[in-house]
């Protein structure tokens, strides 16, 4: 079992998100902390990218708040890095390909181990693209996490075959952001990975209330959510770590009871 | 690893797998119909008989007297329907997205040619259609948005980020994210993810093809140089490609160097970018030491963008084609140059290829020939230039 997988050892798992410096680097590090001591099984760090295109409106204003910010690559391995004194919990970064491959992979992936950084999710890196990074990631002790979206449909089994970490199953089309109903058949998707993988599958993209929380690790192991706690941050700034924190005790509650 | 769609180390497919089965059937569809008898004739009676193919390679002898240095001639995009070479690519892709069996179709547009021609070749063909365009842009060619809506598309301006031709793009793909079934995105540069810099490559290339055939029938030879302004590329791409293989034909792209390269405020990707990944393919773009894209800025709302098509980085990176910058100023001296002396007003993306003709034509000798991509019409842009000289004109 991977430092990842260590985060479903409870069966089913709350997985939060968050984008670095926004409002700033101090609260980011005090939401971990706050998200970690409420439960979150594991914490996903947006690094932002200044054109964010697999983010709604929700995420791309954070992104684009903690970049004018001053917000950079290294300030968040920094961040992290300080994080871990106080955060034992599974850790990955989400971010673009641009940001990775102009830091230089070697390079990133190696401050990934420093700071600890379990996996790293990148949005648009499609199976097709992976190999260009996978190595070097896995080299560093990093996984690398694949997304399977509703449109997969004949590629899932591909995917999910090679995938690692866990599999992160986008719950309905279109961009980051909450959703008052998802529609799509994530039973069926979930049956097909299954099918091909033995990993974790986390249902992320819409997730907002702990109903949905809870149908989402009942169908899958994991839920994850996004947008809903960055509109939480959004909203009280600098105070975000306890309402942010009491909202992530609420959801890993729900997706408990999907474990019973 | 897959190579497919690479020009050396550029091009590929970066983009969330959502759109990854959509651009394997585009591809796939592409590859059917592209050496289809009955596709290729249909495309080509479009092109003739609403387009108004071929375009005009005309010789533009005052300008040629006027600089005393090589013969010029120009080749007349700006005389297609709708005023620019993006009508070739828009009819192309959207009998493709007929034949995947999409009703809708959806673009980005910066100067609003491509949105144009896309809301054009849309109405023409029966499809619903939506256009993206930056804010800032809606802005700067009121009369173009307007266009588009006289011709059945909606317009939605988008106000995140620069409101520019970028986040014009990044909204279209996340549109194309969210509605994938029915739609078809017309991408309208040789840039994004492959398939698409090869398809709209293609489907330019008819202005290589027919001013290559149409300088030999004048002058018995080939052409010494031949130029184009660059944004993403397309017109660019599509002048050079059939010249690529004749090696002593100089291709020249020139680039937005907006206020001047020292200045930052540019739109130069090759005089100035980094290699990256962004829109969905490797290439050059401007952008920080983290890979934050750059904001960008040129006073053509075409070339306002800070990437370029991974074909092109590639004609760089080889040293096949040169690229050069050309300020705001130098565009608007052509811009008004061109329209004295020819009688021609060239759109403000396509003066930026008129100014670097103006610079190095004198130098050339009397015998030697160029040909300039004149890639579309300035009418859009007249009441810019007015303003740009201290003139209120509003249109």
């Amino acid at each position: 079992m991977t430092k990842v997988q260590d985060a479903f050892k409870n069966k089913k798992a709350f997985i939060a998100f968050i984008t670095a410096g926004d409002p700033d680097m101090e609260t980011t590090e005090k939401i971990i902390i706050s998200m970690a001591e409420n439960g979150a099984d594991l914490i996903e760090i947006g690094i932002p990218f200044s054109d964010p295109v697999a983010e709604g409106p929700v995420i791309e204003q954070a992104s684009l708040r903690s970049l004018a910010n001053g917000t950079t690559t290294d300030k968040i391995f920094a961040m992290v890095k300080k994080v871990r004194e106080k955060v034992q919990i599974p850790m990955a970064f989400m971010t673009y390909a641009n940001l990775l491959f102009v830091y230089g992979k070697e390079k990133f992936f190696a401050k990934c181990r420093e700071a600890d950084i379990n996996a790293i999710i990148i949005p648009d890196i499609p199976f097709e693209e992976k190999d260009e990074l996978i190595s070097y990631a896995n080299k560093e002790g990093v996984e690398m996490v694949s997304l399977i979206a509703p449109t997969s449909l004949q590629r899932i089994g591909m995917i999910a075959k090679e995938a690692q970490g866990f599999i992160y199953l986008v719950s309905s089309l279109g961009v980051t952001g909450v959703r008052s109903e998802i529609k799509t058949d994530l039973a069926g998707i979930v049956k097909v990975i299954r099918q091909n993988s033995k990993i974790p599958v986390g249902i992320g993209f819409g997730i907002a209330t702990p109903e949905q929380a809870y149908k989402a690790a009942k169908t899958a192991d994991a839920a994850i959510v996004g947008s809903a706690i960055v509109n939480i941050i959004a909203q009280h700034g600098r105070n975000a770590p306890e309402p942010v924190g009491a909202y992530v005790r609420k959801m890993k509650e729900a997706v408990m009871r999907a474990a019973e | 690893m897959s190579k497919k769609g690479r020009f050396g180390i550029h091009g590929g497919q970066y983009i969330p797998e959502t759109l990854m089965n959509a651009v394997i059937e585009l591809e796939e569809t592409y590859n059917e119909y592209k050496n289809n008898e009955a596709f290729v004739k249909e495309l080509d009676d479009l092109l003739k008989t609403y387009a108004g193919r071929p375009s005009l390679l005309y010789y533009a002898d005052r300008m040629t007297r006027d600089l005393g240095g090589a013969k010029i001639y120009i080749k007349r995009e700006d005389l297609n329907h709708t005023g620019s070479h993006k009508i070739n690519n828009a009819l192309g892709q959207i009998l493709l997205a007929k034949k995947m069996g999409k009703t809708r179709v959806i673009a980005e547009t910066g100067a609003g040619q491509h949105g144009v021609a896309t809301a054009t070749a849309a109405a023409f063909m029966g499809m619903e259609c939506e256009i993206f365009m930056g804010r800032e842009d809606t802005d700067r060619q009121r009369l173009n948005v307007y266009r588009m809506e006289l011709l059945g598309a909606k317009v939605h301006a988008v106000t995140s980020g620069t409101q520019t031709l970028k986040d014009a793009v990044n909204e279209t793909m996340r549109e194309w994210t969210k509605r994938i079934d029915d739609t078809h995105y017309v991408l309208g540069s040789v840039m994004g993810p492959h398939p698409f810099p090869t398809i709209v490559r293609d489907f330019q290339s008819i202005i290589s093809k027919e001013a290559r055939q149409q300088i030999l029938d004048t002058e018995g030879r080939l052409p010494d140089v031949v130029m184009a302004c660059v944004g993403g590329g397309s017109n660019a791409m599509g002048m050079f490609y059939n010249f690529i293989n004749d090696k002593s034909v100089r291709l020249i792209g020139c680039e937005a160097a907006g206020r001047g390269i020292e200045t930052g405020k540019h739109a130069a990707t090759l005089t100035t970018g980094t290699e990256g990944i962004f829109h969905g393919m490797k290439s050059y773009f401007c952008q920080d030491e983290y890979g934050q894209i750059a904001p960008v800025y040129s006073i053509s709302a075409g070339l306002d963008y800070p990437g370029i098509g991974p074909e092109h980085a590639y004609l760089h990176d080889t040293g096949r084609a040169e690229y050069v910058p050309v300020t705001d100023d130098e565009a608007v001296d052509a811009f008004e140059y061109l329209s004295h002396v020819e009688g021609i007003i060239p759109a403000i993306e396509s003066a930026h290829a008129v100014a670097h003709a103006i610079k190095i034509a004198p130098k050339m000798k009397k015998d030697a020939v160029m040909i300039i991509c004149l890639s579309g019409r300035g009418d859009k842009d007249v009441a810019a230039i007015a303003r740009y000289r201290g003139i209120d004109i509003h249109d």
